[in-house]
Formats: C-alpha cells, sequence, structure tokens
C-alpha cells in the first residue's frame, strides 16, 4: 500500500468515501512525517494536538453523513492567514505571539469544507521575498537536491516557501499560499508542485495579513492540477467583507479537467526570452509547446511590448502600498513593543527591532515613491503603466485563449547565491510579475528536471475569472510531461 | 469690516474647514456603533483598531448622508469618487492612515447663502465636500507618564465641508457656521453639537489691504468648538497678521491653536513640520460610484430648507426677514410656528411664539418634543383674543396658566372667570366709583391736568381683576369726564 502522505488529495478523498482508512489516520500519519522533517523549517507553528481534534470531529461528520469537499484532508495554512487563537506571524518578530481572535474567510471556508489544519507554514516575512530567507522564524530548506552537489542546501522559492516545501516533501497534502508577485507560481516550480494564483478578487483577502492590497490574491498549492482544482472550489467566492472580491459564482474548477483541448489557441509572448535565459528553460518551454500541438491546441506568437516595465513597475506599486499597509504595526494593540521615552521614540524602536531588512528597504523605497514631489514621478507613472500592461493582455486574449510561459528564469538555486543585491533576488519573478500586475490567473505546474535533477515549471495564463481553461491546460499537460520525480525521502 | 492698522486699512481673508460627524448607526467602514458617551473602547471593531487583515467596506448610509448635505448645499455631487489613505503615525490612528477623499470628493462646488445681522444675505462659495474617517481620541490628563486611547470615535463618519475663502469678518464666520448647522439639521445628517465635538471647525485666516487682491500667507487654526471662539480666534489672528506685516514682517504658514482661556492664538506646527501625508488611493476600496437614480432619489426626499422656508414665511406670512430667519433657525420651531398660525393672523402668532412662548421655552426643562404650550392651545388662546374673550393683557395670564396647567385656554378663561368685561354698564359703574371715592383727583383732571386720566384707567383695572376691556374702558373714561 501507498504510504498515506504520499496520495494526492483526491487519492485520499476517495478511499476515505470507501472507509480504507480515517481522517484522524490520515492526520496521524501526517503528524509523524511533519515532526521528523522539522529539519526543513516549514511550519512556524505545529498545530497537532488542534489537528487530532479536527480529524476526530471529520471522522464523526463523516459517521453523520456530512461530507465536504476537503473532508478529513490535513492541509498546512502559510503563516500569513489570520487563524483564530493560533499564533500568526506573518513570518515577522514584530508580530511575535499575536494570537488573531478571528480567522481568515480563506482558512475559514477551508475548515467548513472539512479540512484539518497541521500548522501555519513559514513564508518570508510580511510575504517579501522569493527565497523564503527573510523569514525571522528561520529560511525554509527546499527538500530537492542537486545531483551534482547534494550537500548544498537550496532555496524553496518564496514567498510561501513552507507551503511549497511542505506540500513537495509530504507534510501537507496541500498548502494556501499567497501571491502579490509570483509567492506561489515560483515556490511551487523551485519545489516540483502545482500552484495557482487565482484572478485578483476571485478569493477574499479577508483576515490574510496585507502586503500589497491591491496585488495580493490568496490560492492553493497541492501536488496535482486536480488537488488545485479541490482546494480552489473550497477557498474562492465572493465575500461582502472584502470590498475587492468579486460577486461572481464559483464554477466546478474540478469538472473542467476534461483533458480536451483541441481548437484551442496558445499564446507565447516573444517578450519572455531574456537575454541569458537559460538553453534548460528554453528547452523545457519548447517541450511544453509540443504537448499541447500533440493534444490538439494551436501555439499562437503574441506579442506583450511593455513586459520589460512589469519588474520597475511592481518595485514601485507593491512597496507603495506595503508601506501604508505595515503602518499599524507600531507596538500599541498587538505583537511586539519596545517602550521608549516618547511615543516617537517607542515607534521607531519597536518597528527597528520588528521588521528585518528586506522589510524596511521596501517600506523605505514605498515611502520614497509616496512622497510629495515624487509621487508623480514613480507611483502615479507606475499605475499608468500598470494600466499598459494589463492592456498587453487584455489584446493579446482577443486572439488567443490562454498563455504558456517558464515560471521562472533558473532552477531553485543554493541559500548563499543571489544575496549580495536584493536586485538580482528580485528578477526572480521576471515571468510572475506582469500577471500580477494585470490581475490574471496564473498557475505554474512542473515540466520537466534540469541537469541537475531540479524541477523547472511552466506557467499558465489565463483571462480574468478564467481559472477553468488554465486548469482544463494544466490537465492536459501535466499528463503530457508525467512529472514523476520526487524529492528526496519522499 | 474693516480693520484700521497705522499704515492703512486691511481686509480679512476667511475660508472655514467643518468637519461634522455623520449621522448613522454605524461607522463609515465597520459596522461598530456611533453613540455618543458609551464606555470607553466599546464600540470598537477589529477594523476600527486597525487589526492584521481587517478590511473596510463602505456603509451607504453614510454615502446617502454625504450626498443629502451636498444637494442641500446646492452643490455638484460627484458620481464616481476616491477613497485615499492619508499616511502619518499617532497613537489613536491604528491603521496608521486615515480614509479620506483627496482628489475626486463625493461632493464638489456649492454655495451657502448667509444672513447678517442687518437683515441682508450673502452668498458664501463652497469648494468641496468629502467622506472621511476620525480619529480615536487621547487622554493624557488620567496619568503622569501614561496617554490613554479611546477608540470609540476611530472610524466614524465625518463630512469635511471647506468653504470657499470668501468670509471678510468673524460676523460673517458665525453667520455660516450657524447657517451651515441650521442646514445639517434641517436635513438630519449631522447633529451639529459642537459642545460635544460633532462639528468642529478649522479656519483658514489671512489679511490683505483693503482694495488688494492677493491671497497672502494663511495660517490655519484648528478644531475651535465653538462659533464664538472661532470669531475670538479669527479676529485675534487678524490683528497678529497685521501687526506682523506693520512691523515689516513676514507671516509663516503654519499651523496654531486657539487657547480660549488666553483668547490668543498660538503655534502648533510650521510649514517646515508639516506631515507628508503621502495621499494615495485606498487600494482595500473600489471607485465610489453612486446612481444619478440613487441621487434623485434623495432629491426627493429633501425637507423645505430654510431659505426656501424664509421666504415663503415671508411671502404668506407677511413677516419681516427679521421674524422670518428667527423662525426657521430650528425646523421645529419653523413648524411649530406654521402650527400656531395655520388660519390665524401671522404676525400675532409670530410675536407670541418669539415673545412669552420661546420665553417660557428657555426658562425651564422644555424641548420641542415636550413644549411648555403645545401649538393647538397656544393657537385657541390667539382665537380667544381674536373673538374678544380676552385681552392681550389677560393672555399673558391665561398663557402662563396653560405653562402651569397644560389646559385647554378657553377652560382656563372659564376656571379661573378670566373672561373680559365688555358690558358697559359693569364698567360704568366701577369708574363710578373710583370717581366718587376721589372727588379732588377728580377735580384736577378736569382742570386740566390730562395726565391723571390714566391713573383713574389703573384704578378701574384694578377694581375689575383687569378684566376690563381696555379700549371700552378708555373710551368710557374720556365719556365721563366730558360729562
Amino acid at each position: 500500500m501507498t504510504k498515506l502522505t504520499n496520495l494526492t488529495i483526491a487519492q485520499a478523498r476517495d478511499k476515505m468515501a470507501k472507509g480504507e482508512f480515517t481522517a484522524l489516520e490520515l492526520t496521524e500519519a501526517h503528524i509523524t512525517a511533519m515532526q521528523a522533517k522539522r529539519s526543513l523549517g516549514a511550519y512556524i507553528t505545529e498545530t497537532a494536538e488542534q489537528a487530532r481534534e479536527e480529524a476526530k470531529a471529520s471522522d464523526l461528520r463523516r459517521q453523520a453523513g456530512q461530507i465536504g469537499a476537503l473532508e478529513g484532508i490535513p492541509l498546512g495554512i502559510k503563516d500569513l492567514f489570520c487563524t483564530k487563537g493560533v499564533q500568526t506571524t506573518a513570518a515577522s518578530h514584530i508580530l511575535e505571539g499575536f494570537k488573531p481572535p478571528y480567522e481568515s474567510t480563506v482558512s475559514g471556508k477551508l475548515k467548513a469544507a472539512g479540512s484539518v489544519m497541521l500548522g501555519k507554514l513559514n513564508l518570508d516575512e510580511f510575504a517579501m521575498g522569493s527565497s523564503n530567507m527573510t523569514s525571522y522564524y528561520g529560511k525554509v530548506v527546499n527538500p530537492w537536491k542537486s545531483k551534482s552537489d547534494p550537500a548544498k542546501l537550496l532555496v524553496p522559492g518564496g514567498s510561501s516557501g513552507g507551503s511549497a516545501a511542505a506540500v513537495a516533501a509530504r507534510i501537507a497534502m496541500g498548502a494556501t499560499g499567497t501571491d502579490t508577485g509570483g509567492s506561489i507560481r515560483q515556490p511551487a516550480a523551485f519545489c516540483g508542485i502545482t500552484g495557482i494564483k487565482p484572478t485578483y478578487g476571485r478569493c477574499s483577502r479577508w483576515g490574510i495579513v496585507a502586503f500589497a492590497s491591491s496585488l495580493d490574491q490568496a490560492g492553493p498549492m497541492a501536488r496535482d492540477v486536480r488537488d488545485c482544482a479541490i482546494m480552489l472550489g473550497s477557498m474562492a467566492g465572493h465575500d461582502a467583507k472584502d470590498s475587492t472580491s468579486a460577486p461572481l459564482p464559483v464554477p466546478n474548477f474540478e469538472a473542467a479537467l476534461t483533458g480536451d483541448i483541441r481548437g484551442l489557441k496558445v499564446g507565447i509572448p516573444k517578450e519572455y526570452r531574456p537575454d541569458g535565459l537559460s538553453d534548460e528553460i528554453l528547452r523545457v518551454w519548447e517541450q511544453g509547446i509540443e504537448w499541447l500541438k500533440a493534444a490538439g491546441a494551436t501555439p499562437v506568437e503574441i506579442s506583450l511590448p511593455h513586459t520589460k516595465y512589469a519588474l520597475p513597475t511592481y518595485y514601485i506599486v507593491a512597496p507603495a502600498e506595503a508601506s501604508s499597509n505595515l503602518a499599524r504595526y507600531d507596538g500599541l494593540r498587538f505583537g511586539q513593543r519596545v517602550e521608549g521615552k516618547t511615543l516617537d521614540d517607542m515607534y521607531k524602536k519597536s518597528r527597528a527591532a520588528g521588521f528585518g531588512s528586506e522589510v524596511r528597504r521596501r517600506i523605505m523605497i514605498g515611502t520614497y515613491v509616496l512622497s510629495a514631489g515624487y509621487y508623480d514621478a514613480y507611483y502615479s507613472k507606475a499605475q499608468k503603466v500598470r494600466r499598459l500592461i494589463a492592456e498587453d493582455f487584455t489584446k493579446a486574449f482577443q486572439d488567443v485563449d490562454v498563455i504558456l510561459t517558464p515560471t521562472a528564469p533558473s532552477a531553485a538555486f543554493g541559500m548563499d547565491e543571489n544575496t549580495d543585491d536584493p536586485v538580482t533576488m528580485w528578477l526572480n519573478d521576471v515571468f510572475t510579475i506582469p500577471t500580477s500586475l494585470a490581475g490574471l490567473p496564473g498557475l505554474s505546474l512542473p515540466a520537466g528536471l534540469n541537469a541537475d535533477g531540479l524541477p523547472l515549471g511552466l506557467q499558465l495564463i489565463g483571462r480574468p475569472f478564467d481559472e477553468e481553461t488554465v486548469f482544463k491546460v494544466a490537465g492536459v499537460m501535466e499528463s503530457a510531461a508525467n512529472f514523476t520525480a520526487l524529492p528526496e525521502g519522499v | 469690516m474693516i480693520i484700521q492698522g497705522d499704515t492703512g486699512d486691511w481686509e480679512i481673508v476667511i475660508g472655514l474647514e467643518v468637519h461634522a460627524q455623520v449621522i448613522s448607526k454605524s461607522k463609515l467602514f465597520s459596522g461598530a456603533a456611533t453613540d455618543f458617551g458609551a464606555e470607553p473602547n466599546d464600540q470598537v471593531s477589529f477594523v476600527d483598531a486597525g487589526f492584521p487583515g481587517m478590511l473596510p467596506v463602505i456603509n451607504e448610509k453614510c454615502v446617502e448622508q454625504a450626498v443629502r448635505t451636498g444637494l442641500g448645499l446646492k452643490a455638484k455631487i460627484n458620481l464616481t469618487s476616491v477613497f485615499a489613505r492619508k499616511n502619518y503615525f499617532y497613537a489613536d490612528l491604528p491603521q496608521g492612515y486615515q480614509i479620506s477623499q483627496y482628489d475626486m470628493p463625493i461632493v464638489g462646488e456649492g454655495t451657502l447663502l448667509i444672513d447678517l445681522a442687518d437683515g441682508s444675505s450673502r452668498a458664501i462659495g463652497i469648494e468641496r465636500l468629502h467622506l472621511e474617517q476620525d480619529a480615536g481620541k487621547s487622554i493624557h490628563d488620567m496619568h503622569p507618564s501614561k496617554s490613554y486611547i479611546d477608540l470609540n470615535r476611530s472610524g466614524v463618519a465625518l463630512m469635511e465641508i471647506v468653504s470657499k475663502p470668501d468670509m471678510r469678518s468673524p460676523e460673517e464666520a458665525g453667520a455660516y457656521l450657524t447657517k451651515l448647522r441650521t442646514i445639517l439639521r434641517y436635513l438630519e445628517t449631522c447633529d451639529g453639537n459642537m459642545q460635544e465635538g460633532s462639528m468642529r471647525c478649522d479656519a483658514n485666516v489671512s489679511v490683505r489691504p483693503v482694495g488688494s487682491t492677493e491671497l497672502r500667507t494663511r495660517c490655519e487654526i484648528k478644531n475651535v468648538n465653538s462659533i464664538r471662539f472661532v470669531q475670538q480666534a479669527i479676529e485675534y489672528e487678524a490683528r497678529r497678521h497685521i501687526d506682523v506685516y506693520e512691523n515689516g514682517g513676514e507671516i509663516r504658514q503654519e499651523t496654531r491653536l486657539f487657547d480660549s482661556a488666553k483668547g490668543e492664538t498660538r503655534s502648533m506646527r510650521s510649514k517646515e513640520h508639516a506631515h507628508d501625508y503621502r495621499y494615495f488611493p485606498d487600494p482595500d476600496l473600489l471607485p465610489l460610484v453612486v446612481a444619478q437614480d440613487f441621487v434623485d432619489g434623495i432629491q426627493a426626499t429633501l425637507p423645505e430648507l430654510p431659505d426656501d422656508k424664509k421666504a415663503r414665511f415671508m411671502t404668506d406670512f407677511g413677516l419681516n426677514s427679521y421674524d422670518a430667519g428667527v423662525l426657521v433657525a430650528e425646523r421645529a420651531s419653523a413648524d411649530f410656528f406654521e402650527q400656531v398660525a395655520a388660519g390665524r393672523d401671522a404676525k400675532m402668532a409670530a410675536n407670541w411664539v418669539m415673545g412669552d412662548f420661546f420665553a417660557a421655552m428657555n426658562s425651564g426643562d422644555y424641548s420641542w418634543e415636550k413644549p411648555p404650550v403645545s401649538a393647538v392651545n397656544l393657537g385657541k388662546m390667539i382665537d380667544l383674543i381674536k373673538d374678544g374673550t380676552i385681552s392681550t393683557r389677560l393672555a399673558k395670564d391665561v398663557f402662563i396658566f396653560m405653562v402651569e396647567t397644560g389646559k385647554d385656554p378657553a377652560i382656563i378663561v372659564e376656571e379661573k372667570g378670566l373672561k373680559q368685561v365688555t358690558d358697559t354698564g359693569a364698567i360704568e359703574k366701577a369708574i363710578d366709583e373710583i370717581m366718587a371715592a376721589n372727588p379732588d383727583k377728580v377735580a384736577e383732571v378736569k382742570a386740566g391736568k390730562d395726565k391723571l386720566m390714566g391713573w383713574f384707567v389703573g384704578q378701574v383695572m384694578k377694581a375689575t381683576q383687569g378684566k376690563a376691556n381696555p379700549g371700552m374702558l378708555n373710551e368710557l373714561i374720556v365719556k365721563k369726564f366730558q360729562e
């Protein structure tokens, strides 16, 4: 029999329906695995006892015939989602000890669907980073190892690095992520799993610690496309408590996995071939195009001319919003406080002690670009460029149904790499940021391994609120890719 | 108002920013209640306290109130407006920013007519009205080293109503605030209570030589909490500017506070220390779009506003501008007057309402819900005067009994026997008795001392307990002496 921890959500769901094992057994298996793999640093807070109680309650519900879409499925929750009574840190020192008296809409919906929470997953501090090295609670280690240098510790990507590592290492069946500029897709690619950032407005942001409000979006990270579709079905939906959430019904995403993509047009943007893009990435991209052709879809070259402005635009808009969103962490009402002689002194000391360097860097940039005399040159200009980037996609989607690109410009890198210059680190999100700025759905799935045996991901981008087409195409690619490689120790 | 300085005549230029607390059951972006006087921190949601992950959701009632106020100020309603964040750190601002409206307010330009003491009116321009959140309250005097924070007010909806710099004297500023408060109360969009802080005023003041059209550097006097203090603050500030200019100095743009105990303004922070608020559109909120139908629906339910009511009272009831102005100052007083005046001598009704009735209102624990005399009874009393049952003099007594007992005036007249005596025989008899008892005074009158006639009138009134019809009495006395 397959190890319980190696099942997909869909498999576990079907087996529990047949009575092959209980939610408690499934949860115990994951708790054991979670505790055995603490060296990965994937969890900030483990909630094993609570998980057992939830699993028992799930088994009772099942006996009573009340079976939710995720009944008894053990999940990890990114520690950016507020969870009632369970410490929520955003991986920042400033929120250490903060136990929200409320549950975020998305994590609450997952609970309501019957899922079990194993714990709170590590991330880059306030979701700012692409390597999961900015967490106050320690770096997360990618469970994959390089063939050429097995001793080298690799990053899991970020900011949802704990989520990606946990799903890849089989210490959670699925996990929530959030994506502001690529924070679901890039770590999914680095860890060889599947993750989707849905359309902005598809999932409620209520109760998620805000980074950049106009970009933040929650999404599922899981081992395959079907599991992502199942999870998203439970996470999505209009929420009156979030004014930016879309008042639309939630489609049956799983039903979109028909396997039939004949006649679909797939856009291949010519601007996504920057100088120095590795042959390995190009090769897997070409391979992806071939798979889709073989399944009856037609590749079409498209142009997204403002792509090169996306990164600088993002690094104005996101820090600007963050500088304002993070103003509430002042040591007054919750989290860490450092006493001072005056109110200003207390602010300075609390925030200096509470925020790490990447967060401070972005607050400084954001404050600068919103300042009197600079607003027009930076923030206002960036908003205009953002509209142009969105228009690029609108035009492209007049001719194509979905767009295929690489997810990230490289495979997972070593923990000691890309650390000298923050801009090099930011380049990791060059393929994911345009989608975020345009608010479109983007999914990353594993498409192959590089020469070092590390996973590479491809990204599918869809029209607004057309996650169904994205899932449908992703399902076909997943079958073609037949990605069966596993990280070490699984 | 012209201020004579040493170097010439100066004119004051005044613009006012009024923060009016919106009447609504819950806050602008959260479901927490807004009642005044609750226990500290009793009316606070996690949104108001700026907790992680909390999001604002606009309260439609507050939008309706802002549109209603805009229509009351005859202003342009902007169907699309945008909420922006005004960023600054303070202990009573939990989010670290105030959600306000910046370059796209919900209400644009309008006008407000002010009524001056000489009976004239003048139009003052309204620049804009926008919606914003109030901050909490810092309490610094409860502990030697700590400050206490009450977040009950945090997130309550305010309308910031900004005038154009159209006022030229403290009197005009006072008239503007009085009129604005009247309109807000008519519309029931703000209770206008400056003591409780539900209406607060910032005054922007500058001066210039008479004849000049320049706008010189202004100073902003923050948070003055009564109309009288606003006027005092403006006058003090204007004289300070003139002193500075006449001594060769320059006015620095700054924010100042008014010390009502000393009657002076003091610098709070200069422009160099002004906050850079880093306004930007709030990404948690979509642009606020209201439909023309929504605006039209509110327009259809607007009450008659004070200016229209005043004009109608002057035309329909023949009241002068002053009387009409006094009666419409409150919607309730205008309604009361209209009930009393219906089908009656309106001038007489106005005199009774503004005279004995207002005096009684102010003398005890009365309100418009519980007036000293009902409009129905006051009307009936006027009818009794008109039909000669009681004299105006007797009516004053009847009024006092009405206040004391709340009874119908006809019953009071009956019970107290206050019906005026119009029986010629009875009055003549009383005159005869007084004349017979005072032969020396009769002789004096007959010798030409006409002034003593009044003494006889008084004596007869006394003898009849004031019930003699005064007209008849005068006539009969004259006749008696001519006999």
